[in-house]
């Protein structure tokens, strides 16, 4: 282990000198603490390599609460790989990766990612086909999830309104009975961010929402992530620079496995590098 | 959506047909077995209702199949071996009501033993002269194997096709220990020559007959215990374990765990079900541990219809009426028709008979109401819900 290393063990984020902070701090261990002004996720220096390939290089990354965040990059720039590492779906070779203040996302399981509130809309729906839509919502519901648990749960009337708003938040109240597989490609997508939503996430991540979509839903969809940024942070992996142009504040290019460029959109576009990459050679 | 409580379960209109369709049928076997003497035209014999007894001992294991395979999709090809375990705690129990009439006549020792020379009844074979511990261990020995050999699987991950082969293991290795002597089980011969069973002959008609009202108390009690599972909340888990097991463990669900949970009950009713059998066919050996039986009863789920329940009832039923027909008729051709059978299943209606009724249904219904009392399949009827 290098000295900077061993430094970074000592100091770690969820190892600091609480005396030394300003003011009171009050955070259960496993709670995430990322109140004002904070950020929501940390990504410092990750590495991720298979079989020798740099899928992720050095990537360092901050997303601020509340904050709706757009990653573009071409082919290969790293951005689902960055989206498992946050997931905990893979481990990174090197660097760390919090959320909020105090939980390393390197050391939890899966499971107990998406418990913490980090929400992951894939990039290919993925909803429970022999399902209606309400079930589907019902099943990804932020609630006790042991086998006994399930089997004597019955619905309360709170569950089944929330339910039903964020069956009306995604535009799928008329549809609620509807078995999910019969759902069209975009209901299925939205359906997915409902499922999502259900799960009471703090940090929402979005897998190319609008891959496949028509017009009209694409704008549905842009309305929809705008709407749920302030109470989420909401980051958006997407290719369309039509779509991130109508949606985002901020804008983070991955190129190769580190972050190529930062800001606006204007700033991005005209960043001669990015301009390289993009239409390069 | 239906009511998710047990009573709700009890209740529904499918239970309701279910149970009136079973009781109804056992009932009527009962009365013409019981009021018409021997040598009226209605009389229906012993042996007829013993048949059935069987049967619905079949259908019994072929619903814990289903619960596993058709709501959760682990394709267990080892379940008779739960089933073939329950019968075997079900066999010690009545080997022990023997006593002293054995041929032997040693009260304290099976013949097998006495013919092995063995000086004292092994530990395993201790307490199972009480009917309660007996009892116990039809629910314990099965449920607990399932529990340690589902938790070693569903925690590593094993599935599909890797899954159904070790299960398939399992039960060709009990098949091989049983076989033993040394085991102490009765090697292959197995335990029979049964008296009597809480002091009733089983020789007897009446008891014949309580047997049989008894299976098909536990079939209808299973059948909502299922029915129960299925429309509660961890029945839509399971479902969801089925149809996208990653994207469950994703919201947070621990799969392996609903997996183990439904896995054991399944095990438990398979090992009910071997209880029951065991005292009506009068025999219980290893071969009943054979991979073949494993694999006859998916056979009985999928031409009945995979994840309705009563699907496998009906499929179990008409299998098995099917194989003592052709059995008698042609038995070497058994196990063609068998092979034929799955195939064409699996090929024409992969959906089984209940999803082929179901699809024609509206047709059906058209025809049934012109000749109204003409009513083949009343259990179709009731899945609307």
């Amino acid at each position: 282990m290098s000295a900077l290393d061993s430094l970074r063990e000592t100091f770690r984020r969820d190892q600091v000198f609480d005396f030394m902070r300003q003011g009171t701090r009050v955070v259960a261990p496993g709670q995430l603490d990322a109140g004002d002004g904070k950020n929501i996720l940390y990504l410092e220096d990750i590495t991720v390599s298979f079989d020798g390939f740099k899928a992720l290089n050095d990537l360092t990354l901050y997303i601020k609460t509340g904050e709706l965040r757009c990653i573009i990059g071409p082919n290969g720039a790293g951005k689902s790989t960055m989206m498992d590492v946050i997931t905990g779906k893979t481990r990174p070779d090197s660097g760390t990766c919090f959320f909020g203040q105090t939980l390393d996302l390197t050391r939890l399981s899966e499971t107990d990612i998406a418990t913490a509130g980090i929400g992951r809309k894939f990039q290919k729906p993925t909803v429970f086909p022999e399902h209606t839509a309400f079930e589907n919502l019902e099943l990804a519901m932020h609630d006790a999830k042991g086998a006994w648990h399930s089997l004597f749960t019955r619905m309360t009337g709170e569950q089944k309104s929330w339910i039903e708003e964020t069956l009306a938040q995604v535009g799928l109240l008329d549809d609620r009975h509807k078995v999910a597989g019969l759902l069209s490609h975009g209901q299925k997508q939205w359906l997915e961010i409902g499922m999502v939503l259900m799960q009471k996430p703090q940090l929402l991540l979005v897998d190319e929402p609008i891959a496949g979509m028509t017009r009209q839903e694409v704008e549905r969809t842009g309305q929809l992530l705008q709407s749920l940024a302030g109470k989420h942070s909401v980051v958006v992996v997407e290719h369309d620079m039509e779509f991130i142009r109508s949606i985002a504040s901020t804008v983070t290019v991955l190129h190769q496995g580190s972050v190529l460029a930062e800001g606006t959109m204007d700033q991005v576009q005209n960043d001669p590098k990015v301009i390289e990459v993009y239409l390069g050679e | 959506m239906r009511d998710s409580t047990f009573k709700g379960a009890l209740s529904d209109r499918t239970a309701k047909t279910f149970m009136g369709v079973l009781f109804g049928a056992t009932l009527l076997v009962t009365l013409l077995n019981q009021v018409f003497p021997p040598d009226s035209a209605l009389h229906v014999s012993a042996y007829t209702v013993t048949l059935l007894g069987k049967y619905l001992c079949y259908a019994l294991l072929a619903l814990a199949l289903d619960l596993v395979w058709g709501y959760c999709g682990i394709l267990s090809l080892g379940h008779g071996a739960f089933f073939a375990l329950g019968g075997y705690a079900m066999g010690m129990y009545l080997m022990r009501q023997i006593g002293d009439r054995g041929v032997y006549g040693n009260a304290e020792l099976p013949d097998f033993m006495v013919f092995l020379n063995w000086s004292e009844l092994p530990w395993y074979w201790q307490g199972f002269d009480q009917f309660w511990f007996a009892a116990l261990m039809i629910f314990l020995v099965p449920g607990l194997l399932a529990f340690v050999f589902g938790w070693l699987a569903f925690r590593s991950r094993v599935t599909g096709v890797y899954l159904s082969i070790i299960t398939q293991a399992l039960t060709y290795a009990l098949m091989l220990a049983f076989f033993r002597n040394e085991l102490g089980f009765g090697g292959n011969n197995g335990l029979t020559d049964f008296k009597d069973l809480l002091g009733f002959s089983l020789q007897e008609d009446s008891t014949r007959v309580a047997l049989l009202m008894a299976t098909a108390i536990s079939l209808a009690g299973a059948f909502v215990l299922c029915r129960w599972i299925t429309g509660s909340k961890l029945g839509r888990v399971v479902l969801a374990v089925r149809d996208a097991e990653s994207r469950a463990r994703f919201i947070g669900y621990r799969t392996e765990h609903y997996k183990l949970w439904v896995f054991t009950v399944s095990a438990i009713l398979a090992g009910l079900a071997g209880a029951l059998y065991v005292p009506q066919v009068g025999i219980i050996n290893p071969g009943e541990f054979s991979p073949l039986n494993s694999i006859e009863l998916v056979v009985w789920v999928a031409v009945g219809g995979r994840a309705t329940l009563y699907g496998a009832v009906i499929g179990a039923i008409l299998v098995n009426y099917g194989k003592t027909v052709f059995t008698g008729i042609m038995p070497e051709a058994w196990l063609f028709a068998l092979g034929g059978l799955f195939v064409a299943v699996t090929v024409f209606m992969p959906q089984g008979i209940v999803g082929l009724v179901e699809k024609h249904w509206p047709s059906l219904k058209q025809r049934f109401l012109k000749t109204p009392g003409d009513n083949d399949t009343p259990m179709a009827e009731g899945e609307q819900s």
